[in-house]
């Protein structure tokens, strides 16, 4: 492996190596992951392909900078330029060779993640994700820079998947965006997660403040079978609980009837679309000591950042209670933080004066 | 509105049947208290908390004097801004209620001048005045135990002549009855002199947390308000206290399950000085704590457990044996207190700016002042109080009946109260003329008639509401009160269109959702048969159940709301509770299985 992280910056760092001061060297959703590594949140083992890599990648692929030139002079509402523009470039992107080193480099941090070494063939699922390092969060919910590959299996797929989180930056939707906010192209890049695949048997999403009102007193999990992918892309009706996040008391719980789950391809890699046994359909995904340690562990990751978060988690199929919850994403709440609105209430000369107001239907507020 | 443009309604109350056995059911309560043909245009709803059974004729009043006595201090008193009193109709043996609303802006403004005035002194002085009314109190229920029932000699005592008193002993059945309520109409005002206010206070915190936090259950602010020591749980502490005693003087071997005071008592005398010192302790305990309602105080049947040492004595042997094997009985309040403080904390810090937390610093502060009497003038007004005055009122029954005109004591609860002076001065002109009592004939058919009525009234499952749906429900002493809010209507509604007979809505007041067998207890005596794990499906719950909790799965009550006793108990036992549903008693067997889900305040009858 080559290690030149004295003249050379870092290709490739596990998770315990990066925090979230990373983010320009590895994007927002490493970042992250690391930040929760280290704070000692269990998430499933990973690493990311810096964006020095996708720098390295893109100057062998276009040495004269004509893609970022190019873009460049496209017009911010030229739908059609933007759409061929786009395709010719993720097609170039997905069908380039990585520089060998490079793809070495990927090879054998893949290889490491691996939780068997036998039989020789094995291959370890992953997820390959793209790690946006755009600080913008309505930039980064742009739907080309969110790109999730489950359940990728051996190297050159890896390496094929990485290509396309790349290429991603290049969706049309991206492309139109930077224009017409007149980003720069230069010094565009991504970061590429690949992160062990964790085989769930429920997963979901939580707030550390309810997407409804935006109380902050309470957690609210959403559940479902199967990997998170079936929640986060609106197929299912999650189970919803409402949990107090003070007294941990279950303030509300709705167990809905949920029909698809996605599921690692029996066949070998990627995700089937499955229809829910019908005994499970209706059935709680989540006791309530399960719930509880989501809860518990929803509220380390707020209190670690100092802000709401939305939290992706999942909880494996073949680990102990103890061991088998993961967080597999968490970032700031964005829909209540903008819209705080005016104090609750606000001191009075006397506490008693607060009675005055309310019993009169608030004609004493002055 | 509904859907279709019409108004929606509950049944009218003129609408409602009569229940069939029980015709001249009228002839027990005041015509005041009688549906009118207007009030089919109002909106009324069961006040199953305080009322969950038919009134006897004499128990009436314990909802006549209170509703007095609240209107008096909302409406003219400290003439609170929105609201003024309650108006209640009886029908089929139950109590209706509804609230009088102010509306107009400007009628708002002209009374919130004068109640803040009014109100302000009391919050300003409520540290005083509330150690003040517990001496006015307590001298009440000494003036109401002072209270002597006419014993009618055949000739007057000589002091009547000798210190020239010139009152015969039968002028004092008139003096000394009205006596009796008199003091209680006394106590009542009592009562409400600083509830409304104390609730008041209560509900600017509920709604500031609404506010701040909109998913919090009501049970978690209730958290925060309740204080840990308080004098309801003082009795339950007693026992305890006499259950170690017994373990300590060696005589805790009288105390077996299904033990009888009686025996129990002569038992200790032949103890020599170990029975007699626990006696002793007894004594002690009894004076004032066992004068403790076996309900909340507003039946006559509601006895004290100085009345009926039955229920302590049921209790007692239980604390014995979690002694012997060696369990703690303390209230954890050392570790209440630091959770209460916690949870008050932790809420505080998730608020937004400085000045919300000074806001909810006062609010907070202000619900910790009300408290203590919000909390302990149950003991004082609903236990102690009521319980001696019906005694006062049995023992007139008793001279009733001495002087033929009854044939038990307790009859007298099936007379109203004004049926009662015109008993008694039966009785006194008899005696004065020489002659004989003429009411055997004329109440005993009466009273043999109206218990054959309430009997049948047991039967008919009240609606839970009256009348016309209301466009909102804002007034403060129905939410303050009984929880009623325009969802309550709504969950109540939906159960009738519904017909959901299997499901019964109460208060959440104790989080958890727990599956078990029901153990249907109508009376405390019979808190024996509960089984460990068993859910305890109960009509009230005071602290004569403190026993059970440390054995039960689940609570759930017909009386009670978020800050009742056995709300306040179930969270601190970390039970789920569900209370106030009104019928639960009678709508849940014993050994059928349920659901009781504390958090939303929902009880499933999965059988």
């Amino acid at each position: 492996m080559k290690e030149d992280g004295l003249t050379h910056p870092k290709l490739i760092s596990r998770f315990g190596e990066i925090g979230i001061n990373d983010r320009p060297a590895v994007g927002g959703k490493g970042a992250s992951l690391g930040e929760l590594a280290r704070a000692g949140i269990r998430v499933p083992s990973g690493c990311v392909v810096t964006t020095a890599v996708f720098e390295r990648f893109l100057a062998a692929l276009d040495p004269q900078g004509s893609i970022r030139s190019e873009i460049e002079q496209l017009a911010e509402d030229d739908l059609p330029a933007c759409t061929r523009v786009g395709a010719e470039v993720r097609a170039r992107i997905e069908s380039a060779t990585l520089p060998e080193d490079l793809q070495e480099t990927i090879a054998t941090y893949y290889e490491a993640l691996h939780t068997r070494t036998r039989p020789v063939e094995y291959t370890e699922p992953v997820a390959i994700r793209s790690s946006a390092t755009s600080e913008d969060s309505a930039a980064a919910s742009f739907a080309g820079l969110q790109a999730t590959y489950l359940w990728v299996r051996g190297e050159d797929s890896v390496i094929e998947h990485v290509r396309k989180c790349w290429a991603s930056l290049y969706a049309v939707e991206s492309v139109m965006y930077r224009r017409r906010l007149k980003l720069p192209e230069h010094g565009l890049a991504m970061g590429v997660v690949i992160q062990r695949m964790i085989d769930s048997r429920c997963s979901g999403v939580m707030f550390t403040r309810s997407p409804n009102t935006g109380d902050r007193s309470v957690v609210v999990v959403e559940a479902s079978w199967g990997l998170g992918s079936a929640i986060v892309s609106g197929e299912v009706t999650p189970d919803k609980y409402v949990v107090g996040k003070i007294t941990g008391e279950i303030v509300n719980r709705t167990v809905s009837t949920k029909t698809r789950m996605h599921c690692p391809n029996p066949a070998g890699a990627g995700v089937v679309d499955e229809e829910i046994p019908a005994e499970l359909q209706n059935t709680a995904c989540l006791n309530d000591n399960e719930l509880h340690a989501l809860v518990d562990i929803a509220k380390r990751v707020e209190r670690h950042y100092g802000c709401p978060q939305d939290i992706e988690w999942a909880i494996a199929r073949d680990l102990p209670a103890a061991e088998n919850v993961f967080l597999l994403q968490s970032r700031p709440e964005t829909v209540w933080a903008g819209k705080e609105t005016g104090p609750v209430a606000a001191p009075k000369s006397k506490p008693f004066e607060h009675v005055f107001s309310l019993l009169s239907g608030g004609a004493a507020k002055k | 509105m509904g859907a279709d443009g019409k108004t929606r309604s509950f049944t009218l109350p003129s609408q409602l049947a009569e229940v069939p056995g029980t015709a001249g059911w009228q002839s027990m309560y005041p015509y005041y208290t009688r549906f009118q043909p207007e009030d089919d245009r109002r909106f009324w709803f069961y006040n199953a908390m305080h009322f969950p059974e038919p009134m006897p004729a004499f128990d009436a009043i314990t909802a006549e004097i209170p509703y007095e006595a609240l209107g008096a201090f909302t409406t003219r008193v400290f003439v609170f801004p929105t609201t003024m009193g309650i108006e209640h109709r009886i029908v089929n043996g139950r109590i209706y209620i509804t609230a009088n609303p102010v509306t107009d802006p400007a009628e708002i403004q002209r009374r919130l001048a004068i109640f803040q005035e009014r109100a302000g002194y009391y919050y300003e002085n409520w540290n005083r005045l509330f150690s003040e009314w517990k001496v006015r109190m307590e001298n009440l229920i000494h003036e109401l135990e002072a209270v002597k029932v006419p014993k009618l000699p055949e000739f007057d005592e000589a002091d009547v002549v000798m210190k020239a008193k010139g009152l015969g002993q039968n002028h004092y059945i008139r003096e000394n009855f009205h006596r009796v309520t008199e003091l209680f109409s006394k106590m009542w005002h009592h009562h409400f002199e600083m509830l409304m206010l104390g609730y008041g206070a209560y509900m600017v915190f509920f709604d500031f947390c609404k506010k701040a936090f909109p998913e919090t259950a009501d049970q978690t602010v209730a958290r925060m308000v309740a204080g840990i020591e308080v004098l309801m749980f003082r009795p339950d502490d007693e026992l305890k206290r006499l259950a170690k005693l017994a373990i300590e003087y060696g005589v805790d071997d009288l105390f077996t399950a299904d033990c009888d005071a009686k025996k129990v008592f002569a038992d200790l005398h032949s103890r020599g000085e170990a029975g007699e010192r626990w006696l002793a302790e007894l004594d002690k305990s009894r004076e004032p704590w066992f004068h403790m309602s076996t309900g909340d105080g507003f039946y006559h049947h509601h006895l004290s457990w100085n009345d009926d040492l039955s229920v302590p004595f049921a209790a007692l042997p239980q604390y014995v044996e979690q002694l012997r094997r060696g369990e703690s009985l303390e209230r954890p309040t050392g570790r209440l207190k630091e959770e209460r403080g916690r949870i008050i904390a932790d809420y505080r810090e998730l608020l937004r700016s400085e000045e919300e937390r000074q806001a909810f610093d006062q609010m907070l502060g202000l619900c910790h002042l009300v408290f203590p009497f919000v909390e302990n003038h149950k003991f004082y007004c609903e236990h102690w109080f009521t319980t001696l005055f019906f005694k006062k009122v049995r023992e007139f029954g008793a001279l009733l009946v001495s002087n033929g005109v009854l044939a038990d004591a307790d009859d007298v609860f099936h007379l109203q109260y004004v049926e009662i002076e015109s008993a008694l001065a039966d009785v006194s002109l008899a005696w004065a003329g020489g002659g004989k009592t003429l009411g055997a004939a004329h109440w005993r058919p009466i009273v043999d008639k109206r218990k054959r009525i309430i009997e049948k009234l047991k039967e008919w499952n009240p609606p839970p509401a009256l009348g016309p749906i209301p466009p909102a429900i804002n007034d403060p002493a129905l939410q303050m009160l009984w929880g009623i809010t325009s969802e309550t209507l709504e969950s109540w509604s939906a159960t009738v269109e519904a017909g959901h007979e299997k499901e019964i809505v109460g208060f959440a007041a104790s989080p958890g959702v727990v599956e078990g067998i029901a153990r249907v207890l109508r009376n405390v005596n019979d808190i024996g048969q509960i089984r460990e794990g068993e859910i305890l499906v109960c009509p009230v719950t005071a602290p004569s159940w403190g026993p059970v909790f440390g054995k039960i799965k689940a609570a759930v009550s017909d009386i009670g709301g978020t800050m009742s006793h056995a709300a306040i108990v179930a969270r601190e036992y970390g039970l789920p509770a569900v209370v106030g549903t009104g019928q639960a008693t009678q709508r849940i067997k014993t050994g059928q299985r349920l659901r009781v889900d504390g958090n939303r305040g929902i009880v499933l009858i999965l059988d």
